[in-house]
């Protein structure tokens, strides 16, 4: 075993998952390339989606990958900076709002 | 920003044989990323034979009022490459005589060769189909005695083709220099107003993109509808298409890919991206590159080099179709700079 969890050249490895089940490795595949075609979205809109989910879930080969996309794809840093503070805002809400359960609880606790 | 060309630096690089010995040793010596000739093998495509003759690209002097920090040509205003009238005068006879559709002027700044406007008013008069002239931009503001090049590019129906990195001050400055976005947007106003651009008008305009880093240009297209909408909307300026081009593992680049620890990975994202459509139509199958000297090149990375032609024809003023039209095309590792994605050339992507 490696000494640490991730390495970057594994993220071109990627598709090597269909190895152990070709199956649903390649109806995973397929999927992944249509959503990210161009649609009622454009791919630049779907290239900073990708890229604010990426760092919500935290994952390096994805922050890797759509770091780079976005590169290419003209997308400046102004703009990527602004999609990982929606990502920022949205999950720092998520805990925030759950506040409410907190007072409702123990408001109902209190005299 | 580099301030300096390499050669001014005398950096090893400047050297193109040092060039050459890093394309081919390390990674490429050890086995662990293919040779191009591999690459082409892999699809019966070597040795890489050219199509017919369509584009002669003459690299007037490596003189530059820029000094850009990916230049291929390593140019700047340290360089005295360039080129004589009498070395012009012998390309002029080889165009009469040729299948030769499109004359491309590139450089350093094409327009700093003392000779240039004679040149474009000679070639003007042979007629060919495409006449490109690659200009910088900013040197029609860098001095006086260019200001009027804009009306000149008119008057000679010259197809202009100007690099703008993006349509952004910071990503522009960054790779060409400190002020040169402001300046490339006047004069591209400047060329808008004669009417260069405008739908209609039949005077030329298109943009090159570099991306401005280690990284591949993304799709031609997107691109294109992008630099159009910011340029429309935050200048009022207009353009017919752009261009993508890869940057290209040599000269300036090679040394920022090396210095910021890029070049691995860099060279292993040009194989990985390799279409073996984009070699149908790389450049060298249809192009001639002939240097400030009247060297022939298949390509100006080629040139810069310093890969001559095989054959025994390797000077304009030894021109022979028959024999060029044999030959083989001289690779290494930077051709996997063509080959990725959507391809790259002089004229932007290969494939749809």
């Amino acid at each position: 075993m490696d000494k640490t969890y991730y390495n970057p050249k594994d993220l071109k490895k990627f598709g090597n998952i269909s190895e152990w089940n070709e199956e649903l490795g390649k109806k995973f595949f397929d999927y992944y390339n249509s959503v990210f075609e161009e649609g009622k979205l454009t791919a630049r809109e779907k290239s900073l989606i990708a890229l604010a989910v990426a760092h919500t879930i935290q994952c390096p080969y994805c922050i890797d990958a759509y770091s780079s996309d976005g590169m290419q794809r003209g997308i400046e840093k102004g703009e990527m900076m602004e999609a990982l503070h929606v990502a920022g805002a949205i999950r720092g809400g998520a805990s925030l709002v759950h506040g409410v359960q907190m007072m409702n609880k123990v408001e109902k606790l209190s005299m | 920003m580099t301030k300096k060309s390499l050669a001014f630096r005398k950096n090893k690089l400047s050297d193109p044989r040092e060039q050459l010995k890093y394309l081919s040793n390390g990674i490429f010596q050890d086995g662990e990323l293919p040779k191009f000739k591999e690459k082409l093998d892999e699809g019966s495509e070597f040795p890489l034979k050219p199509h017919t003759l369509e584009i002669l690209q003459i690299n007037v002097g490596y003189m530059c009022n820029q000094v850009c920090s990916h230049c291929h040509v390593d140019a700047g205003p340290d360089r005295k490459e360039i080129m004589t009238r009498e070395t012009m005068e012998q390309i002029l006879d080889v165009l009469k005589n040729t299948t030769v559709n499109t004359l491309d002027l590139t450089g350093g700044a094409p327009e700093m060769n003392p000779h240039f406007r004679w040149f474009v008013e000679e070639a003007s008069k042979i007629g060919v189909e495409d006449f490109i002239v690659r200009s910088n931009l900013t040197i029609i503001l860098a001095n006086k005695k260019f200001h009027d090049l804009p009306e000149f590019f008119k008057k000679h129906n010259v197809h202009v083709v100007s690099s703008l990195p993006f349509y952004s001050k910071e990503r522009t400055d960054k790779q060409r220099g400190d002020g040169v976005f402001d300046k490339s947007i006047k004069a591209l106003q400047m060329l808008n107003d004669l009417g260069y651009g405008k739908e209609g008008s039949g005077l030329k305009l298109d943009l090159v993109y570099n991306p401005a880093g280690a990284f591949l240009p993304g799709d031609q297209k997107g691109l294109e509808d992008q630099f159009k909408k910011r340029l429309f909307e935050d200048f009022g300026i207009e353009f017919n298409g752009l261009f993508t081009i890869t940057n290209l593992p040599i000269s300036r680049f090679l040394e920022y890919l090396i210095v910021s620890e890029n070049y691995e990975d860099y060279m292993e994202a040009l194989i990985d991206a390799y279409n073996p459509a984009a070699v149908q139509n790389v450049m060298c199958r249809n192009t001639l590159s002939v240097s400030w000297d009247g060297y022939l090149y298949d390509c100006d990375f080629n040139q810069m080099l310093e890969m001559k032609v095989n054959g025994d024809a390797q000077h304009i003023s030894d021109f022979d179709m028959d024999e060029l039209a044999k030959r083989n095309i001289k690779i290494s590792q930077h051709c996997y700079g063509c080959t990725a994605g959507a391809g790259s050339s002089c004229q932007g992507s290969l494939v749809e």
